[in-house]
């Protein structure tokens, strides 16, 4: 079966497109640019650096910018999936949720309304489970967005390795954070992953930081040898 | 030991992971369990287990109702059996129930209309499914949503369907079958 996976260069996103690939073909990625910092349904700190990834995985990739007002985005992404339908001739679509019934809902309907399958690999994973996957296969994974108390600007750009998620583990017991940051609490940015051809190397960067939350902008960056 | 029946396109699937991993995750921590593909399960090969969930499948997956002649041993089967979405309309279609148009997807409110030991009252549960089922005269019908019949048991057997989806927001109600397939054991 052909299938596009919703790609927004984060863990969970990576991890779904690398079970999807041992299992199906994947022809594309769908990355969707949102405008919108507190988008819903889409992550968006350095999402332009999917354009990187997809070149790393040697896959094409549909971007599609969006304004990211609630149930609109939902429409662009629509026709972002169309246009992957029509252009790879995909028959079903990937994702990488985790626990949101709001996203698997809101993705379901559109895949059913475009006759197309809809696989969501890492659905009720344990999150930190997940974590220790993504550590165990090789994945190289930094903090690229904290949004909740009391995660602050310590954690910003950190990779994620096994003492890192010791301490997002403590922090769920203790603050109800999910620890893969399926709750939008934490935003994370793949460098490296088993079906990388090349690595991603950060040359240059900025942080930013408002109350409780913060972003680790990556400004310029490049394809590097594994 | 618990049987789970993967009702997926084909066996190691993409779909085992949405559709199956979760069941294993709620069971594990209270029985032994197995895991077969629908296409490995035969006649005989229930006679250890002390009963059997069948997994749901993806919105398009409709390969078990093509092969419904696959699932001959559920009539003959005495062990405790939970069909969940797919699983129930297979059920249904064994025990010649009629398939009904049905799209439902996403959260949705349960309505019991008959008590049962799996469940009770009003609560919501996770939809993802394009049919229903009428029952047959074999079952009778335990709760409903505002658009079709959401779960059902056999008159005469320990065989339940539920049309929603328990492992993702109500996991209470398979444990309960699996404590519920336990005592009959015992």
């Amino acid at each position: 079966m052909r299938v596009a996976v919703l790609f927004s260069g984060g863990k969970d996103s990576t991890l779904a497109l690398l079970k999807a690939s041992e299992k199906e073909e994947v022809v594309c990625l769908i990355s969707i640019i949102s405008k919108n910092r507190e988008s819903y349904m889409f992550h968006t700190p350095n999402i332009w650096i999917t354009e990187l990834q997809a070149e790393a995985l040697g896959l094409p990739l549909i971007q599609k910018s969006t304004e990211g007002v609630k149930e609109e985005e939902l429409e662009d992404l629509k026709k972002a999936v169309e246009q992957a339908k029509e252009k790879f001739r995909i028959e079903g679509v990937v994702t990488g949720a985790v626990e949101s019934v709001y996203q698997a809902e809101r993705i379901q309907r559109i895949c059913h309304e475009l006759d197309l399958w809809c696989f969501n690999p890492l659905w009720k994973r344990d999150q930190e489970e997940l974590l220790e996957e993504i550590i165990e296969k090789g994945f190289r994974v930094i903090i690229s967005g904290v949004f909740a108390y009391p995660l602050d600007k310590f954690w910003l750009g950190k990779e994620i390795n096994e003492e890192l998620t010791g301490k997002l583990v403590r922090l769920q017991r203790e603050y109800g954070i999910s620890p893969s940051g399926e709750g939008g609490e934490i935003e994370t940015t793949v460098l490296d992953a088993p079906l990388f051809r090349e690595r991603i190397e950060v040359l240059d960067f900025a942080v930013e930081e408002s109350g409780n939350s913060g972003v680790f902008l990556i400004k310029k960056a490049r394809l590097a040898e594994k | 030991m618990m049987s789970i029946i993967d009702m997926n396109y084909k066996k190691d699937s993409l779909g085992f992971y949405e559709f199956v991993l979760p069941i294993i995750t709620i069971i594990k921590n209270i029985q032994e369990y197995e895991v077969k593909h629908y296409s490995e399960v035969g006649q005989t090969d229930t006679g250890n287990c002390t009963g059997i969930v069948l997994s749901g499948t993806a919105l398009r997956d409709k390969e078990t109702l093509k092969h419904v002649e696959e699932f001959a041993w559920i009539k003959e089967c005495e062990k405790p059996i939970l069909g969940i979405c797919a699983g129930m309309q297979t059920i249904g279609l064994v025990f010649d129930s009629t398939l009904t148009e049905c799209l439902e997807i996403g959260m949705k409110q349960i309505t019991t209309i008959k008590e049962n030991p799996l469940f009770s009252s009003s609560f919501r549960a996770y939809e993802l499914h394009t049919c229903s089922i009428r029952p047959s005269t074999d079952f009778d019908t335990l709760a409903q949503s505002e658009k079709c019949i959401q779960a059902m048991r056999h008159k005469e057997k320990d065989i339940y369907g539920v049309l929603f989806h328990p492992e993702v927001r109500n996991e209470e109600i398979i444990k309960r079958f699996v404590l519920l397939s336990r005592s009959k054991q015992e």
